[in-house]
């Protein structure tokens, strides 16, 4: 399965958030785009971070381990996490791997704003 | 990377969105294992949630390792097909691999036992999460001692095709964690390492050369939370048997 790099945008929504988008492929190369990424976020001191999954094309196996490594970097930061942007497709996939329960999933971006912010209840 | 100032739109995704290339590679999502085979019935699987690294309890660990298949005129997609199809045959002594008869497709749920140490046999099984051309994936049950997801796959590197198989792992509760840390890790590295040299030889790869193992910890801290686990532990089927040195290992 031929796959394509992740190209990342990082977009700093106020003091509190940042949105990071994910436009590609998510596989075990995406250790780096997903690093850097979140790095440049974590220089706007946000308290939450929503990954925007809308551009996603591609993910496999790899791709859920390099998220779950990221979501591991954000809870040693005390920082929420939610996404918003998914299919069916993916929001099944990370049903199936119990990502769903790590990561507040919501429809749109205005709520995953306001998930990440805390400012709503999460899953 | 870029940073992006362009305010967004909603972020919803277009009502048209054709299936992504991914979806036939998938499995759908379950709630609880179904069994369909008397081995992984016997194993207590039927029933069992899947349990993935987060909903394990120990320190976080990423376990890599890879062989080139040097000499081997096999593609990528060659090897994880004959991988796939004679997943046990590589494993080393000690290990036993009861697919279903489906295989391993997106959705199939194994058997195993795997010697740990000099006497115990833990009987448990996975479950196909993912199964694509170049790549394959377990996720683990309740009662397995491993949260994890593992990944066997095969790639291209400057004209070798080279074997790999990575861990995302935690221990599954507290009663794991301590053997896990004391030397139950050391003898996993060898069993998966003592896999693909079985792999590398039977595919006829010269030497063959020695396995590279990336060895990361990811979350030092353990998921307290978590550790009510061990109530699954009375699901697998752990006997005292007799365990051989792996071959090939």
């Amino acid at each position: 399965m031929q796959t394509a790099r992740l190209e990342t945008a990082v977009r700093r929504v106020d003091d509190d958030v940042v949105v990071i988008s994910l436009v590609g492929d998510v596989t075990a190369a995406s250790d780096g785009p997903l690093t850097e990424a979140y790095q440049e976020a974590c220089g706007h001191g946000p308290r939450g971070i929503a990954l925007d999954f809308s551009r996603l094309a591609y993910m496999n196996s790899g791709g859920i381990g390099m998220l779950v490594t990221l979501l591991v970097r954000a809870k040693r930061a005390h920082q929420r996490v939610a996404a918003f942007g998914l299919s069916d497709h993916y929001r099944q996939i990370f049903s199936l791997t119990r990502i769903d329960e790590a990561i507040s999933l919501q429809d749109d971006e205005a709520s995953a704003l306001a998930a990440a912010r805390g400012t709503v209840g999460t899953r | 990377m870029s940073t992006d100032t362009t305010p967004a739109g909603d972020g919803t995704r277009p009502a048209e969105d054709p299936l992504p290339r991914d979806a036939a590679y998938w499995a759908a999502p379950v709630s609880q294992l179904v069994a369909a085979s008397e081995a992984a019935r016997a194993r207590g699987l039927d029933g069992k949630r899947l349990m993935g690294p987060q909903q394990g309890f120990g320190k976080l660990w990423r376990r890599s390792h890879r062989i080139p298949l040097t000499g081997v005129a096999m593609t990528p997609e060659a090897v994880v097909a004959q991988w796939k199809v004679r997943f046990g045959e590589f494993w080393p002594r000690g290990g036993r691999f009861h697919p279903s008869l489906g295989g391993i497709e997106p959705g199939e749920v194994a058997a195993l036992d795997v010697g740990v140490g000099q006497v115990c046999v833990l009987s448990t099984g996975v479950f196909v999460i993912y199964a694509d051309e170049t790549s394959f994936a377990y996720m683990t049950p309740e009662g397995h001692a491993l949260a994890a997801w593992i990944t066997f796959s095969a790639e291209e590197d400057r004209g070798t095709t080279v074997a790999d198989i990575s861990m995302l792992l935690r221990t599954a509760d507290p009663l794991v964690e301590l053997p896990y840390v004391l030397g139950g890790a050391r003898l996993e590295d060898r069993f998966w390492q003592a896999t693909l040299r079985n792999l590398a030889t039977a595919f006829g790869a010269e030497g063959p050369p020695p396995v590279e193992t990336s060895v990361v910890c990811l979350d030092r801290r353990r998921q307290w939370a978590q550790a009510r686990n061990v109530r699954h532990f009375g699901g697998v089927r752990t006997a005292l048997r007799g365990f051989r040195a792996p071959r090939g290992g």
